[in-house]
């Protein structure tokens, strides 16, 4: 049992508070995103239930224990940093030996859990190589391993991936989802890329303002934004005669049908697999429609056509 | 600069190697050789030892007239060495306000130079230690380190280049002090003479012979310590990246 429980934690630097009275629950062996824009206070609650910060108010168990005054050392826990933390002077091999050997651990027995490790983060080849000879992606993965070897309770990662390329990053994301399901070990995730919280996690926890705005599935969060920023957050967001909605869930018609507002096609733009169509409603009101480019295709819009638009799918509620 | 230091090395091996020889091994020039010696190195390992202390306190800690202090340290640099070394007699001198007399004692002599080498290693490390990743050393903790660990096994080796390079070149200094100690020294033969001094009196005696000798002993050993000092520079970025 290593689940986290947070409770009414809070912090303040100065006068500005980072982290506003949170709540929070991260199920055992769960892979839980923190989701939010830059300066929400992801990392400072990351870092809180990490230790290397102290909270202002609050309580923090992890595994049952009561940790909020544990110091970092003694929390069993996992950390990864965004700018890779890397021991500079230690090659790869010391770099993952680091946290088993300052336990004292057995040679032989350090010597196999490495040698595990650099194979599961696939850096065998690279044991000897000092962390400025590695690529960005390598560093972060012999950080990962560096992470794990002492078989920590819960792993913490801050932004992993931020620092690197778009496709090293898609590809790591990836690789992390198959580790959590191989390793299973309580993982929080922070991130501001939706799309990476959505990809990787089974709960995501969107921030705002050192506030939590809402907890859910990726999918949850999706058809089912609590309010306008998460639904704003976590995916495009359109109007049409006063309700918001998802763009794919805009309907056009050539013909007029029940229910439908008339509209002009102000601009169609072509991104490959989805098709943009730009639009001014009736009511004067601009709208945007996502489309498969099938079908695009079937309906062979131009730009100033007058199309009829419904909704084929509200978000269920009301936003504000 | 060449010109003077071949004027001295030829002035050293003007009589023949034996000359040299025989200038050198002559007991009292032998004894300041090594007092300087001795002194030096005893004097780069505290300083070492200190140095990383303030600036560690300089870097790490906040306290209130923490910019004051530091620009204090470069008061050894600043002062002529004959008024730092004036400031030490009348400090510490038989007729002090301190409650000890160290001057013309070894003790006496060692705590001028602790003085005038201390910025060295202090300036080197505080850049340094300013652009340490702070997120290596919150890794280590995470991984079970304690702070001593930490220092020991994440931070020390990153400052020990320039703990070692500002050393040498505070070695190199105290080697060759003379101004500082001059007064302090009060000069005696075999217990306080440093080989700058044992040079000054050689001239005054007019021995030159001895005097040139014993600087091309204190010239090769300042290059020998240049050339660590760039052997370390050069092993304190290889993982530079
Ligand atoms: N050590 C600190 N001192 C002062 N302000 C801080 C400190 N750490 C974070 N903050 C502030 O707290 C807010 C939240 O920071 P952070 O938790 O890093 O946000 P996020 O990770 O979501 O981008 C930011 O406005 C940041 O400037
Ligand atoms: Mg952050």
């Amino acid at each position: 049992m290593t689940g986290i429980v947070v409770s009414d934690v809070s912090k303040s630097f100065g006068d500005f508070v980072a982290v506003d009275d949170i709540s929070l629950t991260v199920p055992d062996g769960s892979l839980t995103a923190l989701l939010g824009p830059s300066g929400s206070g992801k990392s400072t609650l990351l870092r809180m239930i990490a230790g290397l910060e102290e909270p202002g108010a609050g309580q923090i168990v992890i595994g049952g224990a009561d940790v909020t005054r544990t110091p970092a050392r003694k929390r069993e826990i996992g950390f990864v940093f965004q700018h890779y933390a890397a021991f500079k002077h230690m090659t790869v091999r010391d770099n993952v030996a680091f946290g088993l050997e300052i336990r004292r651990a057995d040679r032989a027995k350090i010597r196999s859990r490495v040698d595990e490790l650099l194979r599961l983060v696939h850096l065998e080849a690279y044991a000897k190589r000092y962390p400025s000879q590695l690529s960005g992606g390598q560093r972060q993965r012999m950080a990962l391993a560096r992470a794990l070897a002492v078989e920590p309770r819960v792993l913490l990662l801050d932004e992993p991936f931020g620092a690197l390329d778009a496709t090293v990053r898609r590809d790591l994301r990836a690789w992390l989802r198959r580790l959590h399901d191989e390793v299973s070990v309580t993982t929080i995730l922070v991130t501001h890329d939706q799309e990476e919280a959505m990809e990787v996690a089974g709960q995501i926890v969107v921030m705002n303002g050192g506030r939590i705005e809402q907890v859910g599935s990726p999918r949850e969060l999706y058809e089912a934004p609590a309010n306008d920023f998460v639904a704003g957050f976590v995916g495009p967001v359109t109007e049409l005669a006063g309700s918001k909605l998802r763009p794919h869930d805009v309907d056009i018609r050539i013909d007029p049908v029940d229910g439908a507002m008339e509209a002009q096609v102000r601009r169609v733009t072509h991104l490959g697999f989805e098709v943009r169509v730009e639009l001014e409603a009736g009511d004067g009101r601009r709208l945007w429609a996502q489309l498969t480019r099938e079908e695009a295709e079937q309906l062979e819009l131009m730009d100033g056509q007058i199309v009829y638009v419904r909704a084929s799918r509200r978000m269920p509620v009301a936003l504000a | 600069m060449l010109l003077p230091l071949a004027a001295v090395v030829s002035k050293a091996f003007g009589g023949g190697a034996d000359a040299f020889w025989h200038a050198v091994s002559d007991r009292q020039a032998l004894a300041a050789l090594r007092l300087t010696l001795i002194l030096s190195l005893v004097v780069t390992a505290v300083n070492a030892v200190m140095g990383t202390l303030i600036a560690w306190v300089l870097v790490r800690d906040e306290f209130r007239g923490k910019s004051f202090v530091n620009s204090l340290i470069d008061l050894p640099f600043a002062l002529p060495t004959i008024v730092a070394g004036l400031t030490l007699l009348a400090l510490y001198g038989p007729r002090g306000p301190a409650p000890f007399n160290i001057a013309y004692t070894r003790i006496g002599v060692a705590t001028a130079l602790l003085f005038v080498t201390l910025p060295f290693v202090v300036r080197a490390v505080q850049p340094v230690l300013l652009t340490l990743d702070r997120e290596s050393e919150e890794a280590a903790e995470s991984l079970g380190a304690s702070p001593w660990v930490t220092f020991r096994r994440v931070i020390l080796p990153s400052l020990m280049p320039a703990i070692l390079s500002g050393g040498a070149l505070a070695f190199a200094r105290a080697l060759g002090e003379f101004g500082s100690i001059v007064l302090i020294a009060g000069n005696l033969p075999f217990r306080t003479e440093l080989a700058s001094v044992f040079i000054y009196g050689s001239i005054q005696s007019d021995d030159t012979q001895a005097a040139a000798a014993v600087s091309v002993v204190l010239l090769l050993l300042a290059l020998v310590v240049r050339g660590l000092i760039a052997a370390l520079d050069r092993w304190g970025r290889r993982h530079e990246g």
